[in-house]
């Protein structure tokens, strides 16, 4: 899968209260709702701002904090079609693949807000189209590429019935 | 070469020669979800094509972020987990009965060396009786619910030893904070830790749980202890089923061998609003507070509270602090009641809430206001953590948060200690 858009960079350790706050996390499985609210504490106008199609990218430890799927969820519903992050959180990183919202753990450092750039995923790189640059990205271990490209482990579970590795 | 904890787990549990960096599909003992989480779950399991768990009695859901129920879009989501409970026959802690983090190993659901997930982040707290207990989200939760199985990348292991005692007036929660400050709050990615040492020996099982807790503030996947006699007497006093422990062979390999004294480390607490910006009491002192919290999955059973009453006893709160009280069970309740330790923050001018998570989520029971310093026992303190992103939380140990709430500002608890 190829995906192209514009950045929205954030820093290190954005963690899961503020991709979506406990203030609303638990009032709704309503994720279009949640997803109003991304980003809010961090940036009061962000979820305004995105445009279907945009990329997250943020520094080390995206995504600590809580085990809750609304935050991959409030992110995938806004419109962000990847995160690129130095590192993950592992919780975090895992929900993101069950839920098939695609995470690239690549060196995210020299990426600028706004510029445009292309995600192969299945090549596992990165072209910065505006600043004319590559990057690599760490491979998915096959088991969890397996579940995003199925668009999630609800749907690789239907399909399969259990787990095969 | 031997294996470390995680590793004799997994294989166990996978039937394979389970080594670091491997990815295993492993049978677990035990699975919970708590009501943050439980609702996505149940509508993956419903996704997933599933109708029924694979095993009820391996199975609980609790109740315990916003218990009661303080809206109604809540209040379905609640009913929606009754609803599945009764129908898949699981057993169900409904409000009232605690956080699932002090409820589970409490109620005998599990036993050393059981492999066990919950769909909370804090579910690390079991490594303190020797379970390997990870955190995932609604959707594994529901994998494995429909499963009994789910798939594990067998983690690399830190391991940290921790010699002498520690200093009177100082908890395990400091030396949970102080090593979060060492390691920093990605310090542990992707690892399992294992703690061991003087100081885990001497700790109560209760201390223990409070270092296990905080280890995912450090990015780790569990936190693990070998079970010893203390653990393995707490074990068969609630409930376990098998009382067989897992140890690290000696010439596991461990990424990393960390040693520390601890006889230096001093009351600690997390600034606004990361949890491993600490700072010993003694550089804060002075600082106003307007709330204190003591409870949560971190510092909400007996002997915390028994620490802060300590403290507390005979004294008054502060006129100009609201201080809140949320024990971590329905059992941690009565056994406060019964030794008047609940008598004695009461008096003292606790305003005691439903056991459960309490305020430590922002739901509900004590949301500061703007511009305001809470000092609490729980694990986070992320900007906006309990409800108003223009409040500060500081976290400390039960001790410093008692002491903090007499004076309305940040106090070192070793100027109450009884002579
Ligand atoms: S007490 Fe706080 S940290 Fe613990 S499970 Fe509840 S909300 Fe999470």
């Amino acid at each position: 899968m190829i995906l192209r858009g514009k950045t929205r960079v954030f820093g290190d350790h954005v963690n899961t209260d503020y991709i979506i706050s406990g203030r609303y996390k638990f009032k709704t499985l309503d994720m279009r709702e949640l997803a109003r609210h991304v980003m809010e504490d961090l940036r009061p106008d962000f979820a305004e701002e995105i445009e279907t199609g945009d990329f997250i990218v943020a520094g080390i430890n995206f995504g600590c904090g809580s085990s809750r799927e609304q935050a991959p969820l409030a992110i995938k519903y806004a419109g962000i079609s990847a995160v690129l992050a130095s590192s993950f959180a592992r919780i975090f990183y895992r929900n993101c693949i069950n839920k098939g919202l695609p995470v690239v753990e690549c060196d995210t450092w020299g990426i600028a807000e706004g510029d445009e750039l292309e995600v192969d995923l299945g090549k596992g790189s990165i072209t910065n189209l505006t600043q004319g640059t590559n990057l690599k990205a760490a491979p998915l271990p096959s088991v969890m590429s397996a579940i995003l490209a199925e668009g999630g482990l609800a749907a690789y579970l239907k399909n399969h019935g259990s787990f095969e590795l | 070469m031997g294996k470390t904890i995680s590793e004799k787990i997994l294989s166990a549990h996978s039937g394979v020669d389970a080594r670091a960096g491997q990815i295993v599909v492993a049978q677990l003992d035990f699975m919970m979800g708590q009501d943050g989480t439980s609702p996505l779950a149940i509508e993956a399991f419903r996704e997933m094509g599933a109708s029924r768990v694979s095993d009820p009695a391996k199975v609980a859901m609790v109740i315990d972020h916003s218990a009661p129920s303080p809206l109604e879009g809540v209040s379905r989501l609640h009913a929606l987990m009754r609803e599945f409970a009764r129908e898949q026959g699981i057993t169900f802690y409904d409000i009232g009965q605690g956080v699932c983090h002090c409820l589970i190993p409490e109620r005998g659901h599990l036993s050393p060396g059981d492999l066990m997930v919950g769909a909370d982040s804090h579910t690390c707290t079991y490594g303190a009786v020797n379970v390997f207990a990870t955190g995932v989200g609604s959707t594994d939760l529901a994998a494995a619910m429909m499963t009994g199985k789910l798939w594990f990348k067998v983690p690399q292991t830190i391991r940290i030893i921790l010699d002498g005692a520690l200093p009177e007036g100082v908890c395990s929660k400091d030396l949970a904070l102080w090593l979060a400050g060492k390691l920093t709050a990605d310090g542990a990615t992707y690892m399992a830790i294992e703690y061991e040492g003087e100081a885990i020996d001497e700790m109560s099982v209760e201390a223990r749980f409070t270092l296990s807790n905080m280890a995912v503030e450090m990015g780790a996947k569990a936190g693990l202890m070998e079970a010893d006699a203390k653990a393995l007497q707490w074990m068969r006093e609630h409930g376990a089923r098998t009382l067989e422990r897992v140890e690290s062979d000696p010439d596991a390999s461990f990424v990393e061998t960390l040693e520390y004294r601890v006889h230096e480390v001093e009351p600690m607490v997390a600034k606004p609003h990361t949890v491993d910006n600490v700072a010993p009491v003694g550089e804060l002192e002075g600082i106003r507070i307007d709330q204190g919290v003591i409870g949560t999955c971190t510092n909400g059973r007996v002997e915390d509270l028994e620490i802060a009453a300590g403290i507390l006893r005979g004294r008054r709160v502060n006129p100009d602090v609201r201080l809140v009280v949320a024990p971590a069970s329905q059992r941690v309740l009565l056994e406060g009641m019964d030794r008047g330790i609940i008598r004695d923050l009461v008096e003292a001018g606790a305003a005691l809430v439903t056991p459960g998570c309490g305020p430590c989520v922002g739901t509900h029971n004590g949301v500061p206001g703007d511009g305001e310093n809470v000092i609490s026992t729980a694990n986070r303190n992320f900007k906006g953590r309990m409800g108003n992103p223009n409040a500060f939380i500081y976290l400390a140990s039960p001790a410093t948060v008692a002491a903090s709430v007499i004076e309305g500002s940040i106090t070192d608890p070793r100027r109450y200690l009884s002579p």
